[in-house]
């Protein structure tokens, strides 16, 4: 889960994204980009949203992109020819080329313990199953129905 | 190599010549990056009584070791040259994403001699370097320049720049890059602009490397936890910005007031880090890699101070606020938003006006003299000096010289606040001892950021000391200094030093670079920076007579609050400081001192 309202822009996660794939420190070669607007005085992280029916799997034709059994996009990158077919079908802009090795660089949760919201300073990005997000965010709607109908209590 | 990129840009404007050369690493492991290889480098290859402005003198952007890595606020850079407002040697560090980028591109630092004949900038695509045309950017404030360089070579370039106030040479402009970030003292800014070097503008993707990645990687976590569980860099810090310091200084009787007549300000809580969170705070900001993020993106209300933009620091809602005796929180803002957007040292800016303000009031500057009246307070006028100075215009083309300068042509020096003719910022060293030591023995003139003793006398870090006696403040100094240096040398943020301390920082060097320094070499490598810095200003004819402090602090009490009655007792303080230093007694490094530093 990402809030852009907490994200100051430090690009930590990019950081450590390139550091635990490479041990090398090159944001260039990260799978979380943060994008800064400087006049909107706001910045976003983007990475991988593991869809459901994800476009780069069915467009990958070396098999090299498949889902695990908690539903997390996988690359294997012994498989992965480099075509780029996945970078062009991804609809957000997630998946990146390696500056060097030309391969595609794609997030992959870190195997379940994402470094990049282990490092986040803020809290800006945060690993949370899919239907807790729903919750938290169903919570603060229902909450300014409760300020607003609530009565208050004695 | 390891944390180093071991490549080295030179560039000669007066040529149009470009190439590389590798970075010598027995100089890099003495003085280790940033700040102290910049320094050295330049004392190499200058004459150290260079005119700033000639051609002769060079302009050093330079990265340390740890910029770029994923160590605890990594985002630094330093410009290293002789400073035209002190005529020391000028040394400013910067944070933001630009030096970064720079090693990303695969260089540690870049060498700029000669001068242009035209406006040029320096174009850096990792391999590819060239100097291209600058003429449509020449006038272009700071925002309207990165905007337009980004516009022709691509939104993923990094830019450091100057705007008018460095073109114009006002001996205070600033380098500044990602539009609001500073190398902000003693007027670099302006050295570059008499190079006719507009900007350096840089995209890298290459990787930065550390020796021992995993020890690495538990050295900064463990730093970065520390960032966070303090009270400091993960509570006020982040909370208020710098500005938290307004309330803290003035409760302490240490905020400097009407040009620091006075060491306390009734409206301080206007001006502070709570007014500016709960009135036109937008967001909190950090700089690459960053986990404090005490940057404020502040926007102020439509009318005559309506502006967005980035801060202000403490030390510039000080000079504009306390200094002036302006109350009007969105007057400061604005102020400064002027500052960055024409590359303009605010603490040297709203000092200067300051100054003119108690000159108008004992009539040594009239009405006519400043196009303007200019009484103590008065918000519209803090405003219209910074953009007069910024291009040049009016009276600012004289405050564009500095309070010394300005105070001085009028027959008044002792009315600037200042320590080699550069402003000293918002920490009064009546109620600081400690802190009026580091002025008057700043390397670059009056600076608060050359060994903070405000942590230990006002904020208690790492342990409270009393501020207002002399005892031991000499040795805490030479510490702070020494350690400072380490900091600005390695390439991250001075502000993880109110968490992270000597050991932390010297296992990241080790990790990072692959040496077995222990602690204590550590910290020798700051103290031979130091007294390398020194060095350089002692070839210009500065010494003990120079290390002194304005007459106000010196001579007049302090008339109220926790610091009733004092004035600084540098003397005894300084006597101190040079024994501890092993420098003679007029504050020379002594032969047998500079070789053990291994110092020719």
């Amino acid at each position: 889960m990402i809030s852009p309202e907490k994200c100051i822009g430090c690009r930590t996660c990019e950081l450590i994204c390139s550091f635990n794939k490479e041990q090398e420190f090159n944001p260039k070669n990260s799978a979380v980009s943060v994008i800064i607007y400087d006049e909107a005085a706001i910045s976003v992280p983007m990475m991988c949203m593991h869809c459901e029916d994800p476009a780069c799997m069915k467009v990958c034709s070396v098999s090299a992109i498949s889902k695990d059994k908690d539903g997390n996009i996988l690359i294997d990158r012994d498989k992965c020819i480099g075509c780029k077919l996945c970078v062009s079908a991804c609809p957000f802009g997630n998946i990146s080329v390696h500056t060097e090795t030309k391969k595609v660089i794609k997030c992959d949760l870190c195997g379940g313990e994402p470094k990049c919201a282990e490092w986040c300073p803020t809290g800006a990005i945060e690993y949370k199953d899919g239907s807790s997000i729903n919750l938290t965010k169903k919570k603060q709607i229902a909450e300014r129905f409760k300020e607003v109908f609530g009565e208050v209590p004695k | 190599m390891y944390g180093w990129t071991g490549k080295i840009l030179r560039v000669n404007l007066t040529e149009g010549t470009l190439k590389t050369e590798p970075l010598n690493k027995k100089d890099a492991e003495m003085y280790i990056g940033a700040r102290g290889l910049g320094t050295k480098i330049f004392m190499d290859e200058v004459n150290s009584k260079v005119d700033p402005f000639s051609g002769e003198n060079k302009l050093i952007f330079m990265t340390g070791p740890l910029t770029g890595t994923l160590a605890a606020c990594p985002g630094r850079y330093e410009v290293v040259t002789k400073a035209p407002l002190t005529g020391t040697i000028g040394a400013s560090n910067s944070g933001g994403h630009f030096g970064p980028e720079l090693k990303f591109a695969g260089y540690d630092g870049i060498i700029i001699e000669g001068k242009s004949d035209k406006p040029v900038y320096l174009f850096i695509d990792n391999d590819k370097f060239e100097l291209k045309d600058a003429s449509h950017l020449w006038g272009k404030n700071v925002h309207e320049t990165t905007d337009m360089l980004t516009e022709e070579n691509g939104e993923e370039y990094k830019v450091s720049c100057i705007g008018p106030a460095g073109e114009k040479l006002v001996l205070f402009a600033t380098v500044m890059n990602d539009k609001n970030r500073a190398a902000g003292r003693s007027g670099l800014g302006a050295v570059m602009g008499s190079k006719k070097l507009k900007a350096v503008v840089v995209k890298g993707t290459k990787s930065v490397k550390v020796a021992k990645p995993e020890e690495f990687i538990t050295a900064s976590k463990d730093a970065r936890k520390k960032l966070k569980d303090h009270p400091v860099t993960g509570g006020g810090l982040p909370t208020y910005g710098t500005e938290v310091l307004v309330n803290i200084l003035n409760e302490s009787g240490a905020l400097p007031t009407k040009n620091w007549e006075e060491s306390n300000f009734k409206e301080a809580d206007k001006t502070g880090g709570e007014a500016l969170t709960n009135s036109y705070l937008i967001r909190n900001k950090g700089c690459f890699g960053c986990s404090i993020g005490c940057g404020r993106i502040t926007k102020t209300p439509e009318g005559i101070f309506e502006g967005f933009g980035e801060g202000p620091e403490y030390e510039a809602g000080w000079s504009y606020g306390a200094d002036c005796e302006v109350d009007n929180l969105a007057a400061i803002c604005k102020a400064n938003f002027i500052c960055n957007e024409l590359g303009l040292d605010p603490i040297t800016m709203g000092s200067t006006i300051a100054c003119a303000m108690e000159m108008y009031e004992k009539d040594i500057l009239s009405k006519e003299e400043l196009g303007r009246e200019l009484p103590f307070g008065d918000a519209e006028g803090i405003v219209e000096f910074t953009r007069q100075t910024g291009l040049r215009e009016g009276f600012g083309d004289v405050m564009a010289l500095g309070s010394y300068r300005m105070a001085e042509k009028y027959g008044h020096p002792e009315l600037s606040m200042s320590v080699k003719k550069q402003e000293m910022p918002a920490y009064d060293g009546r109620g600081a001892q400690g802190m009026g030591l580091e002025y008057a023995t700043s390397n670059r003139g009056g600076c608060h950021v050359r060994g903070y003793l405000t942590s230990p006398e006002i904020l208690g870090i790492p342990e409270k000391i009393d501020p207002l006696v002399t005892d031991n403040k000499a040795a805490w100094l030479k510490t702070f200094q020494d350690l400072t240096s380490v900091v600005d040398s390695a390439g991250i943020c001075l502000f993880t030093t109110f968490a992270i301390g000597l050991p932390e920082i010297s296992e990241m060097l080790r990790t990072a670079i692959g040496w077995d320094k222990t602690d204590e070499e550590t910290l020798q490598l700051g103290e031979r920076i130091w007294n390398l810095e020194r060095k350089f200003n002692i070839e210009n004819g500065f010494s003990k007579k120079d290390d002194t402090l304005p007459d106000r602090l010196l001579k007049e009490p302090v008339k109220k609050g926790p610091a009733k009655g004092k004035v600084v007792e540098l003397d005894t303080m300084l006597k101190e400081y040079y024994k501890l230093r092993g420098w003679d007694e007029n504050g020379i490094p002594t032969e047998e001192k500079l070789n053990e530093l291994g110092i020719k």
